[in-house]
């Protein structure tokens, strides 16, 4: 993969590799662009479409990010958000995980969900927009529900474990098939102005101590309902743990809770 | 004796973000949340002085407590 890279090194402008670059190192070699940013990065070149990432996520961080998988479970309003955001950060592998396909009352929040493609199943619309924004990222589509007897194939090989899920009693399923393979899990839930966020790394208990009590499979959004903010605002917040999980650094909700208000945007955090 | 209730969430709706309530000597969480006015399984998550608690755990004069819903929209 010499080759590959001396392309790359020698297309580079400004200390940056041109996204033209690659397309035409694509074109010229047959790699594809995952085969390509793993080149450069494993190189130290930077690449335009990270540049932005600079100061926060250096060279070496990108190339943890490539190198990482992600689990999104569930792809409506969270899940969408989320692989939105992990696309567009460099996530080499995303897993996505829903058994749905888009309907009109997703149109409100969940933004894969556009008129053109309501019918369609989500993680297929899902790894649509992954290639449109980031061909270097991977998906694997899983149009299946999540249980316990999925959970091995669904979560092998993972490095974090999104949950996007919208029911307490699979919340719970997940949490303990992510406890028993050993993965952190970082978990987001909204209700109407409301959201919570918390990272459950292995041997915690945060989703049995937030949903164990709870007698009903859903919470209170079923009377709040989800405007549009609540999943952009909690997605964006697991997004962050993912990123901070995979480049080595302290996952900050670890073993808290953090619950916002987005109506008297307030923010409290508690230990779980 | 005397304890802080906070409600979070729609626990506050028609009710308050928070009060200082009375409720029986040597009481439990449960009693807190009785006088908060909630049903049973209203609040599902419960912090005693920022440190999670269950309904049959006790309480002492002067405690906080703080109330949550089931959040589990996606």
């Amino acid at each position: 993969m010499k080759e590959l890279f001396e392309h790359l090194k020698e297309g580079q402008s400004d200390g940056l590799v041109p996204w033209q670059v690659e397309l035409q190192v694509a074109e010229a070699t047959g790699a594809g662009f995952r085969e390509i940013e793993g080149a450069a990065l494993r190189g130290g070149l930077r690449l335009e479409r990270y540049a932005r990432n600079f100061r926060t996520i250096d060279i070496e961080g990108q190339l943890r990010l490539h190198e990482g998988s992600v689990a999104v479970i569930g792809c409506g309003g969270l899940g969408g958000y989320l692989i939105e955001e992990l696309a567009r950060l460099g996530i080499g592998t995303l897993i996505a995980v829903d058994p749905d396909s888009f309907e009109a009352s997703n149109l409100n929040r969940q933004i894969l969900a556009t008129v053109a493609d309501l019918g369609r199943p989500k993680v297929q619309v899902a790894a649509e927009r992954v290639r449109s924004i980031n061909p270097a990222t991977a998906v694997i589509q899983r149009q299946i529900r999540f249980d316990t007897g999925s959970a091995d194939l669904i979560l092998a090989g993972v490095d974090v474990v999104a949950d996007a899920l919208d029911s307490i009693p699979s919340r719970l399923e997940l949490a303990a098939a992510a406890a028993r393979l050993g993965l952190p899990l970082v978990h987001g839930a909204i209700a109407g102005w409301y959201i919570q966020a918390t990272t459950a790394l292995p041997g915690s208990a945060a989703i049995e101590t937030l949903f164990g009590s709870a007698t009903t499979s859903r919470g209170i959004e079923t009377e709040t309902g989800n405007p549009a903010f609540a999943p952009a605002v909690a997605a964006s917040i697991q997004a962050a743990e993912i990123t901070k999980l995979l480049l080595g650094r302290p996952a900050a909700l670890a073993g808290r809770l953090l619950h916002l208000d987005l109506e008297r945007m307030t923010a409290i955090t508690l230990p779980l | 004796m005397k304890v802080t209730v906070k409600l979070f969430a729609s626990l506050r709706d028609g009710r308050f973000d928070e009060a200082v309530l009375e409720v029986p000597e040597s009481g439990f969480v449960s009693d807190a949340i009785a006088a908060a006015g909630l049903s049973e399984g209203e609040a599902t998550v419960m912090f005693r002085n920022a440190r999670h608690v269950l309904p049959e755990d006790a309480l002492v004069e002067g405690d906080s407590l703080s109330l949550f819903p089931p959040v589990g929209g996606g």
